[in-house]
């Protein structure tokens, strides 16, 4: 990003990583569901959306 | 304190000094180097190399106009090729549809593109020359291809009431982010100050006009702005402090902790033809100098804000204060504030001779040969 950079590490770098122009947001959340089987699906989904809006609105992100 | 150095954000890569436009608030120094001087592609391949090697992450390739170097291609894949993100910051001018295309394949990741006003009067009056049409055209063309656009508008006393329509303007291209940077008074603006030097009623109106479209364009334009800092109650947190994210390097090669750096009396600087990146960063005593809290003064030594803004810009205590190592003069807490008071008491007189001034007395910078 201009003049900025983030810091990823776990669940941000997963993130992020799938963030590659070809998944769709559907497919990042199943996939990291399964990363994070343990933890409530609902949660990973709502955590995921939260953090990718978050990117968005840095403009860090493009939603093709 | 903390003893262990951190690792330079940036490389700020001042590739010439030679420049189309002839902005009134340019922040190359006074003293201006010729093309004879400038580093040659092999100096900047080996010097961005070196600081992707240091933990560098981003080139900003700018001047002057960087697209002024022949060999512009070959630095932005240099660039690329050391796994720097690369930036290219320039006015447009001497740019096409080939060539932009051909940055791009070179590796280009972001444009910023500088606008000197949304009125073609004003940006023409502003950079000495007739140059918004061609950065119109630009805007065009940026839509057409895959890049990361700024817009940048420095923002000062004439065109501080055209932010309405510089959004406009924004809004009409593919830029996610626009930058809004009130001048720092500095070089070519310190010069042309008094005619620069917005109105406290002209600040208030912009920063309203700029806080409600950073709410409405949320999510498609992130919008940017910096407040002219005579006008701040504590001072910026100058180059996010001293030798610690930024490293500028000069057209002749010269490693600089800023842009201004260069007019502190008494301060050596090393030059990357004969020194590592990582050598001047971590032990050249220009970027010791004011690394750190050692060298503050009062207030800022026992100050609580000292960690937030490493006590301001030590080039606008030199300008200010006559001391580099002074709290600088633009802080509320600061012994030499009542200088700046006296100065925007000035700028807010009805009777300021700014609204009588006409164009002759700008004081212009050149382009070197």
């Amino acid at each position: 990003m201009p003049e900025r950079a983030l810091r990823l590490n776990g669940p941000s770098l997963e993130i992020v990583e799938r963030c590659d122009g070809k998944r769709s947001v559907r497919q990042i959340i199943s996939e990291l569901q399964q990363i994070y089987s343990k933890a409530e699906p609902k949660k990973v989904e709502t955590d995921i959306l939260d953090y990718l809006a978050r990117l968005n609105d840095q403009r860090a992100i493009d939603f093709a | 304190m903390s003893t262990a150095i951190a690792k330079p954000l940036a490389l700020i890569a001042e590739l010439t000094h030679r420049c189309p436009l002839h902005c009134v608030y340019c922040s190359n120094p006074l003293e201006l180097q010729n093309r004879a001087n400038e580093l040659t592609t092999e100096t900047w391949s080996r010097v961005f190399k070196e600081a992707a090697e240091l933990g560098v992450m981003q080139a900003d390739l700018t001047g002057g106009e960087p697209l002024a170097r022949t060999d512009i291609l070959e630095l932005v894949r240099a660039a690329r090729t050391a796994g720097l993100y690369v930036s290219l910051i320039t006015s447009g001018m001497p740019l096409d549809e080939t060539r932009l295309a051909k940055l791009i394949d070179a590796g280009l990741d972001h444009l910023q593109l500088s606008f000197q006003a949304a009125r073609e009067e004003t940006a023409n009056e502003i950079s000495g020359t007739k140059a918004h049409a061609q950065k119109l055209r630009v805007l065009d063309w940026l839509k057409q291809v895959r890049v990361a656009v700024t817009l940048n508008f420095v923002i000062h006393r004439s065109n501080i009431d055209q932010i309405e329509q510089m959004l406009a303007l924004a809004e009409s291209s593919s830029a996610t982010r626009v930058e809004f940077a009130n001048v720092q008074y500095y070089g070519w603006a310190f010069a042309n100050r008094e005619r620069l030097l917005p109105t406290r009623a002209q600040l208030d109106r912009s920063i309203e006009t700029l806080k409600s479209a950073q709410d409405r364009l949320r999510g498609k334009i992130r919008i940017e702005y910096v407040v002219p800092d005579y006008y701040a109650k504590f001072p910026k947190p100058c180059m996010g402090g001293w030798g610690r994210k930024l490293m500028l390097i000069t057209p002749t090669g010269e490693a600089l902790p800023c842009h201004a750096a260069q007019i502190i009396p008494g301060l050596h600087f090393e030059n990357v033809r004969n020194r590592s990146l990582q050598e001047i960063w971590e032990t050249s005593e220009a970027f010791q100098k004011f690394r750190g809290e050692d060298w503050m003064q009062q207030p800022c030594k026992t100050c609580d804000r000292r960690e937030q803004d490493f006590g301001g810009c030590r080039c606008q205590a030199l300008l200010l204060a006559g001391d580099a190592s002074a709290t600088d003069p633009v802080c509320s807490l600061a012994p030499t504030r009542a200088k700046v008071d006296a100065i925007l008491q000035a700028a807010n007189t009805p009777s300021h001779p700014a609204s009588s001034l006409n164009t002759a007395d700008w004081l212009y910078r050149p382009n070197p040969t």
